[in-house]
Formats: structure tokens, C-alpha cells, sequence
């Protein structure tokens, strides 16, 4: 019985979201149109509340719930934190965009904090199947969010796109852990690792092993398994978009420590072959095809796939070094991506979606500040200091360098000259065209706010990378130790 | 007492970040309504930033060879990087010449630009800030993020206010420099992880062998050969120039083209001491080359910023060959070259800026005769035009006859080659002096130029000071690199390939 108890608290925060999801479901029916703000602020609360339990809780030692199917380390406090914070800031944004197109419904965010759910309990996945459990949960809650809007085509043509693909992927890697426990006998991500350290490598164990890496690579959106991202980004509303593009590649980072690192790190010479074709592949493939987009949506998404590879240049690294680099290349991309989109959520408006490059024309006379914090998101995702990208590059190059890949990192080196190309596009709209569109631009004053302070972040922790860079280092450290 | 409490102020900090913050003070306060109110604090921040670099030449020891002003505290810890600043007497003239540079930017500025005010003024001043972070830093990394960031203001100043090419310019040159740029990131990085730190010095005392010597050679190459720019990766230079506005291209000449030299003497040559033996023959080749065929290609030219543009890479052609033939009298008279094309740069440019304000053509066939309407304006174009053409008694003709004068001691045939840039400098100069400000007066915009206002000047005055001056008494520019430049060539004797066997 105290056992269950500390079961019970050691997923405490869970329990938070889980309950106030619901509740938020149920308030949602009994409440009037007019009194909406307060699901909004119940989610944030719950955000919150989640973000303080889990800060609470929080003991350098690592604590398992449930046999070791749910374990309670470091890192997944990290990554949670990070996650509430990332949620957080997407319902900011995204509260006028969803008001605007009577989509601001109680339905959104009980999604958004099921999702969230999702997420956490994959990250806290001790076990296959615990992880494949949160996995599907996040995805559900994805997959009904990218048609939430139900009377928009291209948005249930795009959910379409992704549930088939994704349930595919998910397939994949289901297929892949039943291999695994066939060869192993076990779920539990140390009894693997324990197991296949003890058994000759065996056709079917690789096989197994292919088939999680391509799941994983799935959810990332790496090359050759990008094929959903352009399209869902584009077709996606904005919001959702944003949703699907952020924080759940911490998420897919939180899996692919447990998976690879903590389970098969005696594959490691195996899986790293994969995930060095793979990020070589999404630089080149990610970075060529973003130059020729017209549709900012659409070069995000292939943004997003070079990215995924950079990322992924941390991984194969397949040390510790490499996988904290590509834990601060994550967080730092999911506070970009999320404060990109931000500007994107500002610039649309009742009836009006600013979805292509053109619409950023001459933004820096409509208003100058948004401009310029548009400014520092871009030359941040290209990499350019001193703004954090510069870091997130530098970090996981060295340590791709320091295992050895020294021509994938000059490789590396010149396709983010490339990529610096079509950001600087986007600037170039912004600074050397003249408006097309002379609509005053309104947004809500919290909005205003929080957006100025977090793409300065993207300044400032360029200007001290310290902290960030600490936090992203110790905890994976610690977790892995 | 007062000497104590003089040094002890963070001199260096002070000269980096408070051009920065009045940067971004003038974005703050100011706006295209406030115009007057914009431009005084501008100004007022440049003549501030200018002042406090000035006791970095007057508390400078010329005996000491090695980095003074150092300030150094911890700045990211979990990769070993320190916020380490330093100036010798190579760096030293340089931060001075690129406070002094704001400030004629800040001045040349003012009544001609009208739109964005404060963006303008404020990328000048942020630029200034992080220009004199590249001349100052010793740690790779932070050297390497002032470089980089040097990019922003200028792709936003040649964008925003440059000519109607500008946003091919402006890219073009964006991804040249930045390419350049990564490739030495990539050697940082390797010399990170043979140091584990990103300390200079560290990497003056790491022992390399000759193939590592090579390829990090050829990376800091690719970087500093597209910032001077050498020929052949000089091609975005001409595009810039010609679209920036004046502002802009006189920091491009004046300043950001000495980055690329300076790093050479900072980084290329004492990390990799015998590589750079190793192409000095093929660097002195490349620079007589940007010596006498761009001089030739400056010839045909028929837009006025594009010649002086391409004068300009003849005239660091003479930079980097004094760099290769590593003698102290060379050396020092490349330093000299970088310090005088400074100034003499920017008061071409200026020049070209005065005419174009009134006529708004830079074609040299639009003018002629401009003397009979401006005669105060064509005494100083004449004489910066001299200058320019390395004429004694300015300061052109100090470094320029240094570098010969060492070349002829090296080998006749460079001094040869070096020397004919004399004939040349003075052909294109001198006859695209002859066609836009003598003879009659062609056509009816030149019939109503109005001469110099007190404004234009100040500035061309002040230039035109400081070119004489250097020119007859070179002395105080010498002195102070003397010692430096002694100490370098020390280390640059030195092989850091390993000792293999007996």
C-alpha cells in the first residue's frame, strides 16, 4: 500500500494534467460562449500547477512507479518543465488566432493537455510499452487537432494525411518492439539492454532495430520518412501547426534516449550508421527544397527537416556529449519554431491566413518591433550569432567532430549556408521590400508581451548560453549514468 | 595614482559595448519624427565611443609586444570560453580607426538619410561596437561571434538603404562572407578539441603537424581572403560597394575590409606558422595579381564607386604581400597601408557621396568640369585622389613604399610587380579626376552643383588632415607596432610541426 503511494506521487504531475484535462471537459458543457477565458485560464493553471509539482518532486535520484514502467529521473523533469513551457506559450498565441475563427472551444484545450499528457508519460516510458502508450495518445490527440477545424477541406485532407501516415509509423515501431521482446523476452528498457548485452547480435534483433529507428525517425520527420511533413505544416491551421512542430520533438527526443540510448546502447554501432545516413540526408534534402518555397508554412516544414538532421548530428554521435548537444539543439528549436509561428499566429487575422513569404512584405514598416523580433528568430534558426542558433549549431557540430564525422560536418557546415539563404529571404521581405498589405497589426498585450520577451530570450541566450547549456548537459548526464 | 586608476578601467568593455548601447539607445529614443533628436544622440554616442578608445593610444606601452588591456572572466564554462579581450600593437590602431570611422559615418549621415533615421544610425553604432570586438578578442569563439554578427547591420544597411541593386548585392555578399566564416568554425572546433579551450593562446603553443597545419590554413583562408577581399573571391566586393549607401561603403573600405587582414596576423599565420611559409610564395602571387590586374580592371571602370572599389582590393592586394614576405619592415608597412586606405578610402567614398547627393549619378560620363562649380570640394577630391595614388607626403605613400622597399629585398621581380601599382593607382585615380572635375562643364546638373556645406567640410577636412599628417610624420603609427611586429616575426620563425626522430 506505501508502495502504491509512491507510485502515485512520483507521477503526480500526470495526475495534474489528467484530472484537469477532464475537469476542463466537463466545465467546457455547463459554461456560456462569454466565459471561454476561463478555460483558458484553467489550462494555464494546470500548466503551471504541473510545472510546480514537478519542480517539487524533483530528486536528483532516480525514482521508478509501476515495476519500472514509469521511471522519474532528471532528465524527464527537464524535459517536462521545458514542455509545460513551451504549451504554455502556445495557448498565448494561439488564444486570438482560434477566437477569430470561433475555434476557441473547450475541446481545444482539453486536446492540447491530453496531448501533453501523452507526451509526459513518453518521456517518463520505462517500458515499450509505456512509451508506445503515450505515443498514441499524443497522436490521437494530434491527429483529431489537425481537423479540428471541420468544415475546413485542406485541414481534414492534411489530418488524413497524417493519421494514415502516422498510424503506419506507428505500426512500424510497434512491429519493431515485438521483435525485440521476442529476442529479449522483456518490455523494461534496462532488461533489454541487459539482455541483448549478453546474446550474439542475431538477424532479427537488427531487424527489430530497423524497425524502431524508422519509427522513430517518423516522428521526427527525418529523411526518408519526411514525406507527412511539408504537407501536414501547410495544410494544418497555423495553430495546429504549431502544435504538431514543437514541443513534440522533445517528446520524440525524451523516446529516442529511453529507445536507443538506455535500451539498445549495445546496437549503438548499428543505429548509428542509420542515423548518420539519415541526418546527412534531412540537411541536404531539408535545406534544398526550403529555397524554392513560396509558402512560409511549407519552407518552415523543410526548415524543420534540416533541423531534424542537425539534431540528429548530436545523436549519432552516440556518446554523451553528442546527445546533450542534440537535447540544447531541441530546446532551443522548439522555442524558435514556437516563436516564429508566434509572428505568423500575429499576422493573420479575421479572414485572413499570412501563410506565404509575401505576406511578411515590408513588415518592418508596418511595425518595426515585430520586425525585429522576427529578425532574431530567423538569424537565430540560421545559426548566425549572436543569437542561441549559433549555439545549438556549434554544439552538435563539435561533437559530431569530436567522434569523428569530420566531412559530414563540413558537409553540414555548407548546407547551412544554405540554409542561411532562404532565411535571409525572409528578412529581405521584411526590410527591403515595401508593405503590400496596409492593415494595422493588432494582437492582445499579453501576447505583444510574452512574444518580445521570448524571441529577446533567443538574444539573450545567445549572449549566455551558460545556463541552457548546463541544465541540457547535467540532466542527461545524470539520466544516463 | 591617477596612471593606477586610469588602467584599472575596463578600457576595452567600455569601447566594445558602449557604442552598442547607444545603438540601441538611438532605437529606442529616436524615429523618423524626432529626426534632429536622433541624429544629436548619434552623435553624441560616436564622439563618446570615440573617447574612450583614445587611452588605449595614449596609456599604450610601445616596449611591450604583447597583449595589453587584457580582460578576461569565465563566459560559458561547459565548452571553456572566456570573455578575453586584448590589444597589441597591430589591433590597437585599428579600434581607434573604427571609432574614428563612426563618427565621420554618424556626420556623413546626416541630412542624407531620411528614412528609417534611427535604424541607420543605430546599425553604424551597434556595427562600431562589434567591429572593435573583433579587433580586441583573444578567444576564438567570442571573436568568432562578433565576426559573424558584424553580418547582420551590414546586410540590413546595404539593404535597406543601398542603391537598386541592393538586395542581390546585399545577399551576395551575406553568404560569401558567411561561408568563408563557417569553414573557419570548423577549424575552431578542431582546435578545440587538440586544447580543449578556445584561448589564443593556447592555439600560438599548440604543435600541429604539417597537414593539420594545412587544412587549417586553408580554412582561416577561405574566411579572411572573401573579407579583404583577394583575388579571385573578390567579386562581391564591387557589388556592395556599389549598392550600399555612403555610410556603408565607408565602413565596408575603412573597417570591415581590415578585419580580414588583421585576422591573418591574428589567426592564419601564428596558429599555422608553417603553412603559411608553406603559401607564402602562392599568396604573394595572389596579391600581385589583385595588385596589378585589378588596378587594370579599376581602369575600364565607368561608375565611380566601383573604381574606387576595386582600388580598394588593389590597394590590400599591397596587405597581404606585405603580410607573406615576412619582414618587420613589410609587415609594418602593410599595417600602415591598412590604417592610411582607412582614411583615404573613406574620403574617396565620401567624395563620390558629395556628388552623388546633389547629381544622383555615380557614372563618371555624367560629370565634367565640376571644379568650376565646386572649387573647395575639388581641392580636397584632388588631393585625397593623390593620396590615393600613393603620391609622397601622403600618408598612401607610406605603407605602400614600405612594402616596396621590403619587396625589393625579397625578390626584384615582386617589387617589380608591386611598384607598377604607382603608374597604375595613378592612371585610374588620376584620370577619373581629370574627367569628372576638369575641364568645361558638361551638362546642366553639374552647372548647378552648389560647393561644400560646412557639414562636408568638417568631414573631408578632418580626413584630409589626418592624410597629410600620417603622410609626413608616420611616426606615432610606427612606433607603436614596432615592438608587435617583432615579437610576431619571432613566433613565425618558429616551426610548430612535432619533432620526429634525430
Amino acid at each position: 500500500m506505501d508502495n502504491m503511494q509512491f507510485d502515485l506521487l512520483a507521477l503526480l504531475p500526470e495526475l495534474v494534467v489528467l484530472g484537469m484535462a477532464m475537469f476542463i471537459l466537463l466545465l467546457d458543457l455547463f459554461i456560456l460562449p462569454q466565459n471561454r477565458f476561463m478555460i483558458y485560464g484553467l489550462s494555464q493553471f494546470t500548466l503551471f500547477a504541473a510545472a510546480f509539482f514537478t519542480f517539487k518532486t524533483h530528486t536528483p535520484a532516480v525514482g521508478f512507479a509501476f515495476s519500472h514502467m514509469f521511471i522519474d529521473d532528471t532528465l524527464s523533469d527537464v524535459i517536462k518543465l521545458m514542455m509545460y513551457l513551451g504549451t504554455s506559450l502556445i495557448l498565448v498565441y494561439t488564444r486570438k488566432y482560434l477566437q477569430d475563427r470561433n475555434l476557441y472551444r473547450g475541446e481545444f484545450y482539453a486536446m492540447v493537455l491530453f496531448g501533453l499528457l501523452g507526451m509526459m508519460i513518453m518521456v517518463s516510458g520505462h517500458n515499450m510499452l509505456t512509451i508506445y502508450i503515450g505515443l498514441e495518445l499524443l497522436s490521437l490527440c494530434l491527429y483529431s487537432l489537425v481537423a479540428f477545424d471541420r468544415d475546413n477541406p485542406r485541414a481534414s485532407e492534411s489530418a488524413m494525411k497524417y493519421f494514415v501516415l502516422g498510424a503506419l509509423a506507428s505500426g512500424m515501431l510497434l512491429y519493431g518492439m515485438s521483435m525485440l521482446y521476442g529476442m529479449t523476452g522483456s518490455l523494461d528498457v534496462s532488461d533489454i539492454a541487459n539482455s541483448i548485452a549478453q546474446q550474439p547480435k542475431s538477424p532479427v534483433l537488427i531487424l527489430g532495430l530497423v524497425f524502431v529507428v524508422a519509427g522513430l525517425a517518423f516522428k521526427f520527420g527525418a529523411v526518408p520518412f519526411q514525406m507527412w511533413v511539408p504537407d501536414v505544416y501547410q495544410g494544418s491551421p497555423t495553430p495546429m501547426t504549431l502544435l504538431i512542430g514543437s514541443v513534440p520533438k522533445l517528446a520524440a527526443y525524451a523516446m529516442t534516449v529511453r529507445l536507443l540510448v538506455q535500451g539498445l546502447h549495445p546496437l549503438a554501432l548499428d543505429w548509428q550508421d542509420m542515423l548518420v545516413l539519415m541526418a546527412v540526408l534531412s540537411i541536404i534534402i531539408g535545406n534544398f527544397s526550403a529555397i524554392v518555397q513560396t509558402n512560409l508554412k511549407r519552407m518552415l516544414a523543410y526548415s524543420t527537416i534540416s533541423h531534424v538532421g542537425f539534431i540528429m548530428f548530436g545523436m549519432m554521435s552516440a556518446n554523451a556529449n553528442g546527445f546533450a548537444s542534440s537535447f540544447f539543439y531541441i530546446s532551443t528549436y522548439v522555442l524558435m519554431s514556437i516563436a516564429g509561428f508566434g509572428i505568423i499566429l500575429l499576422l493573420s487575422r479575421q479572414g485572413f491566413e499570412a501563410e506565404e513569404i509575401n505576406d511578411l512584405k515590408g513588415l518592418n514598416q508596418r511595425h518595426p518591433w515585430f520586425a525585429f523580433l522576427m529578425l532574431i528568430i530567423m538569424f537565430s534558426m540560421a545559426g548566425i550569432p549572436p543569437t542561441v542558433g549559433f549555439y545549438a549549431k556549434f554544439t552538435v557540430l563539435q561533437a559530431a567532430w569530436q567522434a569523428g564525422f569530420t566531412w559530414q560536418v563540413v558537409l553540414a557546415v555548407l548546407m547551412a549556408t544554405i540554409g542561411a539563404f532562404y532565411y535571409l529571404n525572409i528578412v529581405r521581405k521584411m526590410y527591403f521590400d515595401a508593405p503590400e498589405d496596409h492593415t494595422p497589426l493588432t494582437a492582445p498585450v499579453d501576447m505583444r508581451f510574452i512574444l518580445s520577451v521570448h524571441s529577446l530570450a533567443l538574444l539573450g541566450l545567445g549572449l549566455f548560453p551558460e545556463v541552457l547549456l548546463g541544465v541540457c548537459g547535467h540532466s542527461l548526464l545524470i539520466s544516463l549514468q | 595614482m591617477m596612471q593606477a586608476d586610469l588602467t584599472s578601467i575596463s578600457w576595452l568593455s567600455l569601447a566594445i559595448w558602449l557604442p552598442v548601447l547607444s545603438g540601441v539607445l538611438v532605437l529606442l529614443l529616436g524615429g523618423d519624427h524626432k529626426a534632429t533628436l536622433t541624429r544629436w544622440l548619434a552623435l553624441a554616442g560616436s564622439l563618446v565611443s570615440f573617447l574612450v578608445t583614445l587611452p588605449l593610444y595614449t596609456l599604450f606601452d610601445v616596449q611591450d609586444g604583447f597583449f595589453q588591456f587584457e580582460e578576461l572572466l569565465p563566459w560559458v564554462p561547459a565548452f571553456n570560453m572566456h570573455y578575453h579581450l586584448g590589444v597589441d600593437g597591430f589591433s590597437m590602431p585599428l579600434v581607434l580607426l573604427t571609432s574614428f570611422t563612426t563618427v565621420i559615418v554618424v556626420l556623413a549621415g546626416w541630412e542624407v538619410i531620411t528614412k528609417h533615421i534611427a535604424q541607420y544610425m543605430a546599425a553604424f553604432l551597434i556595427m562600431s561596437g562589434i567591429m572593435i570586438g573583433v579587433f580586441t578578442a583573444l578567444d576564438a569563439i567570442l571573436y568568432y561571434v562578433f565576426w559573424e554578427a558584424m553580418l547582420i547591420p551590414m546586410f540590413l544597411v546595404i539593404g535597406i538603404w543601398g542603391g537598386p541593386n541592393r538586395v542581390y548585392a546585399t545577399i551576395k555578399f551575406f553568404l560569401y562572407t558567411l561561408l568563408g566564416s563557417l569553414l573557419m568554425l570548423v577549424a575552431f572546433i578542431y582546435l578545440y578539441h587538440q586544447t580543449g579551450s578556445f584561448e589564443l593562446a593556447d592555439y600560438y603553443l599548440l604543435p600541429l603537424s604539417m597537414q593539420a597545419q594545412i587544412y587549417i590554413f586553408i580554412a582561416f583562408f577561405m574566411a579572411f581572403a572573401v573579407k579583404i577581399p583577394m583575388w579571385p573571391v573578390h567579386t562581391w566586393l564591387p557589388d556592395a560597394h556599389v549598392e550600399a549607401p555612403t555610410g556603408g561603403s565607408v565602413v565596408l573600405a575603412a573597417i570591415a575590409l581590415k578585419l580580414g587582414g588583421y585576422s591573418f596576423l591574428r589567426f592564419a599565420m601564428p596558429i599555422a606558422p608553417d603553412a603559411a611559409h608553406y603559401f607564402s610564395t602562392a599568396m604573394i602571387v595572389l596579391s600581385l595579381i589583385a595588385v596589378v590586374y585589378i588596378a587594370l580592371v579599376a581602369l575600364v571602370q565607368k561608375d565611380m564607386k566601383k573604381l574606387i572599389a576595386y582600388s580598394s582590393i588593389s590597394h590590400m592586394g599591397f596587405v597581404t604581400l606585405g603580410f607573406f614576405m615576412f619582414s618587420q619592415l613589410a609587415l609594418e608597412g602593410a599595417v600602415v597601408q591598412m590604417i592610411s586606405h582607412g582614411f583615404i578610402s573613406s574620403a574617396m567614398f565620401l567624395s563620390v557621396g558629395v556628388l552623388y547627393d546633389r547629381v544622383h549619378s555615380r557614372e563618371i560620363s555624367a560629370y565634367g568640369g565640376v571644379v568650376n562649380k565646386m572649387p573647395v570640394f575639388a581641392a580636397f577630391a584632388v588631393l585625397f585622389a593623390m593620396a590615393n595614388s600613393g603620391l609622397p607626403g601622403t600618408s598612401g605613400f607610406v605603407g605602400e613604399f614600405m612594402v616596396i622597399l621590403a619587396a625589393v629585398k625579397f625578390n626584384f621581380w615582386v617589387a617589380f610587380f608591386a611598384a607598377t601599382t604607382l603608374i597604375f593607382g595613378a592612371a585610374y585615380t588620376l584620370w577619373m579626376t581629370k574627367r569628372v572635375f576638369f575641364g568645361n562643364v558638361t551638362n546642366h546638373h553639374v552647372a548647378e552643383l552648389s560647393d561644400l556645406n560646412k557639414r562636408e567640410f568638417l568631414i573631408l577636412g578632418i580626413l584630409a588632415l589626418l592624410v597629410i599628417g600620417f603622410g609626413v610624420y608616420p611616426q606615432p603609427l610606427t612606433e607603436v607596432m614596432q615592438a608587435t611586429s617583432a615579437e610576431f616575426l619571432k613566433h613565425m620563425a618558429i616551426s610548430k610541426l612535432p619533432v620526429t626522430g634525430y
